[in-house]
């Protein structure tokens, strides 16, 4: 570990922290819209704390739907941060009693996503990856939805200040050095593919759901150690 | 119960739905995660995930898939990436890029 390592992955977390909650804005204002009030709407992103979750059960709601469809499309939707725990669990561990209980609630995609691209070799970058983006994300993400909540429509389109494309800009930054090998290109490739392929036809986050499952034949054969990315 | 009630019932359902989805995660036996397919699949869900996300996030609005101005934004981003920029500096002119082209009119 060198100090060096550690400031750039708190760079990457603070700026993911950033550009992730900037999006709570669009939350906050789009679920007061759909009919929810303030308290309610800072609940959500308390409790369930999970963007593509939230989003979507606001979603149901703001057509018509009842609570109860909200309930189990949110939790659908979700299901790919217990994933996210399978991939972390060797990272974090040992861990148990509130510290646990803590690291679950902030196992998102940015979390896991800027923990597994700090090297292998070097576990604390990983946890302080983990930690700092969770933390950071959970944070700001609350703050921001509180903020839009009570703006409500008077706030801008964050698509207007391009933090949609921050944030592919900053997955492709992450995954970007672990395609050294060829087998990992084809997976990165495969797996873009079918999410895009499956948007269209599935709600949305089953698509990259789905594109673990090319993960699974990849891994699942026997290529040699040094395809195997970090 | 009135309709407001039902809604907080919601609410707090979701959440102990979501929060006890990411722990089952955490909670995995040890021996899982010592198997070395699992350790293999485990680090191609990485890639898997990640390029799925930027896909998704580069061409879907809602269900459809368009080109807009996050497809420039994310090519400069793969140019930078390419020259070794650091993390920040790709994070911000990929917005850049994207803002300026939306506020000349296009994508």
């Amino acid at each position: 570990m060198t100090r060096r390592r550690l400031d750039a992955t708190r760079q990457q977390a603070l700026s993911v922290s950033l550009a992730t909650g900037a999006y709570g804005l669009s939350f906050g204002a789009l679920s007061v819209a759909a009919g929810l009030d303030v308290w309610q709407t800072c609940a959500l992103s308390l409790l369930v704390f999970s963007g593509g979750s939230q989003f979507a059960f606001i979603g149901v709601i703001g057509a018509g739907g009842n609570p109860f469809s909200a309930v189990a499309t949110s939790t659908f939707l979700g299901l790919r941060n217990g994933f996210y725990g399978v991939g972390l669990a060797p990272v974090l561990r040992p861990m148990h009693g509130w510290r646990r209980a803590a690291a679950a609630q902030v196992t998102i995609d940015e979390s896991t996503a800027v923990a597994l691209a700090q090297p292998a070799e070097d576990p604390d970058a990983r946890r302080t990856g983990f930690w700092w983006t969770g933390a950071g994300v959970f944070v700001a993400w609350n703050a921001i939805t509180l903020l839009g909540a009570l703006l409500g429509s008077r706030i801008g389109d964050p698509r207007d200040w391009g933090l949609d494309a921050a944030a592919a800009a900053a997955f492709l930054a992450l995954v970007w050095p672990r395609l050294a090998h060829r087998r990992a290109q084809a997976v990165a490739a495969a797996s873009s593919v079918l999410a895009l392929a499956l948007t269209p036809v599935v709600p949305a986050g089953l698509p990259v759901l789905a594109a673990a499952t090319v993960a699974i034949v990849a891994g699942w054969g026997h290529p040699r150690p040094e395809e195997v990315p970090e | 119960m009135s309709a407001y009630a039902w809604m907080w019932v919601a609410i707090v359902a979701a959440g102990l739905l979501s929060w006890a989805t990411k722990l089952a995660g955490h909670a995995v036996p040890e021996a899982w995660l010592e198997n070395p397919r699992v350790h293999r699949i485990a680090a191609f869900v990485t890639v898997a995930l990640l390029s799925a996300l930027v896909g998704v996030q580069t061409f879907a609005s809602g269900r459809t898939l368009v080109v807009d101005a996050r497809l420039a934004a994310i090519a400069v981003a793969a140019v930078l990436l390419w020259r070794r920029a650091p993390f920040i500096v790709v994070v911000a002119v990929a917005a850049a890029v994207a803002a300026g082209l939306r506020a000349l009119g296009w994508g």
